[in-house]
């Protein structure tokens, strides 16, 4: 067993953009995945993820009852949905890149997991 | 108690012609809609229209919309509770009437009654609310209206419901709008089924809640779910209904027999979608509070949520202002075999090279290696060597010349380039006008929704 594991163990996403500004929505599977990423997936460490993506400032918003925290990325897209040259330019892949970051394995792991499906 | 069922069935222009008609049929035989919402209207959508609108003043409207409407005409016969609010009105609400009401009085129903909202247009007097001290600011930037103003080619507030709201009290069966803020198509019958106060904030919270989930449609219901191996039959996805009670009790659900899922997980991921702070979504018709929301899952497809909750309106309307601001092109060739990457580099390296060679420097380049972790680039872990890559190159340029040339120096690669280039098929890529966005705000004193409803043999008289 290694000593990380990956975002998208613990948790879902979604991404899009407001202009040139893209949000990235992570939703923990459980309560107990939520209370650890309050202390891991913080604004510096989402903000080093994305970095070569060169965001303006990172802010975290938290929605308890719903067990998200939305990272707002400011002036992410190189110019957005009108004139942005890359060919994702509104930010529709953040969610999905987000949820392979490498995160360290907290001890109660399997506390944290979606349920099991058939 | 009273409970209404509002259902969206579409998320944007080009969105799927056959949902509206799906929704209203109702699946596997569920209950009926009271509203059909239909929601075209995406940030730089104006603009095309101005566009459009500029070249022929009977245009501006969403083409999409008089379609979906023919497909609608057994459904509105048989269904004589069913009313349709939708934004298709765009840049032209009135024209969009009048191709409706053409339609609807060619198979009978010429006394149906169809309501044009705008308003919204600041364009005309655009000068007027300068000198009357409104800026226009750049709303993230704060830079001058002046260098852009005489390249501005739609500048369009967000309205609230309020002129749904009227124009549903003046019997409107479909309410066409200009720009409304996307969660007021689902507000405007909320505020007229149940005469709830405008100030209200509780209850105006849960229903831009409810509008801003079903706005994008199938991402509600299991479209773009992460979790997509569970969320079944995509292709037969059912489009999402808010069911809103008189208390402000809200139930997001879908057709029975239908495809896609319903649950705590895809109404979650769609809550989160495009938005910023969530203690403040801002919309003219509430300062809503999204942080508190919870959800549960009642039963199969379908989810409750509470906790919404909400302070008065700002005191300014958002505006979306587009200007226009060069050309832009983007064209790919697909490069195959060994060292791929290293090749699909060459020859990116050889396109911008004959372009200078040509006599043009071009303002902004990018050149991408699709299927090597450029789509988001510098954040997918680096994995092996792909066999193949698609080399999109991409620039921006005051001069549509300049960009043309670009587009003209894909297809010689396929020649005189590095080996193993294909993938040019396709006709050559097409510069397009790059209409820049532009967002900012008015006071909301100086503007108000003007509505006109007749039936539609008026409308066509």
């Amino acid at each position: 067993m290694t000593d990380t594991i990956r975002l998208g163990e613990i948790a879902h996403a979604r991404s899009g953009d407001k202009g040139n500004h893209a949000n990235v929505g992570i939703i923990a599977y459980s309560q107990a995945g939520y209370d650890y990423l309050d202390r891991v997936l913080t604004e510096s460490r989402v903000a080093e993820y994305f970095l070569p993506l060169r965001p303006k400032s990172v802010e975290r918003f938290a929605l308890p009852g719903i067990l998200a925290y939305n990272f707002l990325l400011r002036d992410v897209l190189a110019g957005g949905a009108s004139k942005s040259l890359r060919v994702d330019s509104q930010g529709k892949t953040l969610g999905v890149a987000a949820l392979e970051m490498t995160l360290p394995r907290p001890p109660n792991m399997v506390d944290m997991q979606p349920p099991q499906r058939e | 108690m009273k409970t209404i069922r509002i259902g969206n069935g579409a998320a944007f222009w080009g969105d799927n012609l056959d949902a509206p008609r799906l929704l209203c049929e109702g699946g596997g035989g569920g209950g009926r809609l009271d509203y059909l919402t239909l929601e075209y209207l995406a940030e730089l959508t104006m603009s095309i229209l101005a566009h459009q609108k500029s070249r022929d003043p009977t245009a501006g409207y969403v083409s999409d919309f008089p379609t979906v409407v023919e497909s609608l005409i057994p459904l509105l016969k048989a269904q004589p509770a069913l009313r349709i609010v939708t934004n298709a009105g765009g840049m032209n609400p009135s024209g969009c009437a009048h191709q409706v009401a053409t339609l609807l009085q060619k198979h009978g129903l010429g006394k149906l009654s169809l309501a044009a909202v705008d308003g919204d247009d600041l364009l005309p007097d655009l000068d007027k609310h300068l000198a009357a001290g409104e800026t226009f600011s750049h709303f993230d930037t704060g830079q001058s209206i002046d260098d852009v103003r005489e390249r501005i080619v739609s500048a369009n507030a967000y309205l609230g419901a309020k002129g749904i709201v009227d124009a549903l009290a003046d019997g409107a069966r479909i309410v066409m709008t200009g720009r409304v803020a996307d969660a007021s198509l689902t507000v405007g019958p909320c505020m007229h089924e149940f005469g709830w106060p405008w100030t209200d904030c509780q209850r105006l919270a849960a229903a831009t809640v409810a509008g801003h989930i079903i706005e994008c449609g199938a991402q509600a219901t299991g479209g773009i779910y992460s979790d997509w191996t569970e969320s079944l039959d995509l292709a037969d996805v059912g489009y999402p209904i808010a069911e809103i009670s008189d208390d402000g009790s809200l139930v997001i659900t879908k057709p029975p027999g239908t495809g896609g899922t319903v649950t705590v997980g895809t109404v979650s991921e769609q809550i989160v979608y495009e938005i910023g702070d969530p203690v403040h979504y801002l919309t003219p018709d509430i300062d809503a509070d999204f942080s508190q929301l919870r959800l549960e899952q009642e039963g199969q497809d379908r989810v409750r949520i509470t906790g919404a909750r909400g302070n008065a309106a700002p005191a300014s309307y958002k505006v979306s202002l587009a200007y226009h601001d060069g050309y832009l092109v983007s064209g790919t060739l697909v490069i195959a075999g060994r060292d791929a990457v290293a090749k699909a580099k060459a020859a990116a390296e050889m396109i911008f090279a004959r372009v200078r060679r040509a006599g043009f420097n071009l303002a902004r380049t990018n050149v991408e290696f699709l299927g090597a972790g450029d789509s988001v680039p510098g954040v997918w872990p680096s994995d092996s060597q792909p066999w193949e890559v698609v080399l999109r190159v991409s620039a921006h340029d005051p001069s549509r010349d300049a960009v043309e040339r670009l587009a003209r120096e894909l297809a010689p690669l396929v020649c005189n380039g590095p080996p193993g280039v294909t993938g040019y098929t396709g006709a050559r890529p097409q510069p397009h006008r790059v209409l820049d966005y532009w967002p900012t705000t008015i006071d909301r004193s100086r503007i108000s929704p003007k509505v006109t409803v007749r039936t539609a043999a008026e409308w066509i008289r």
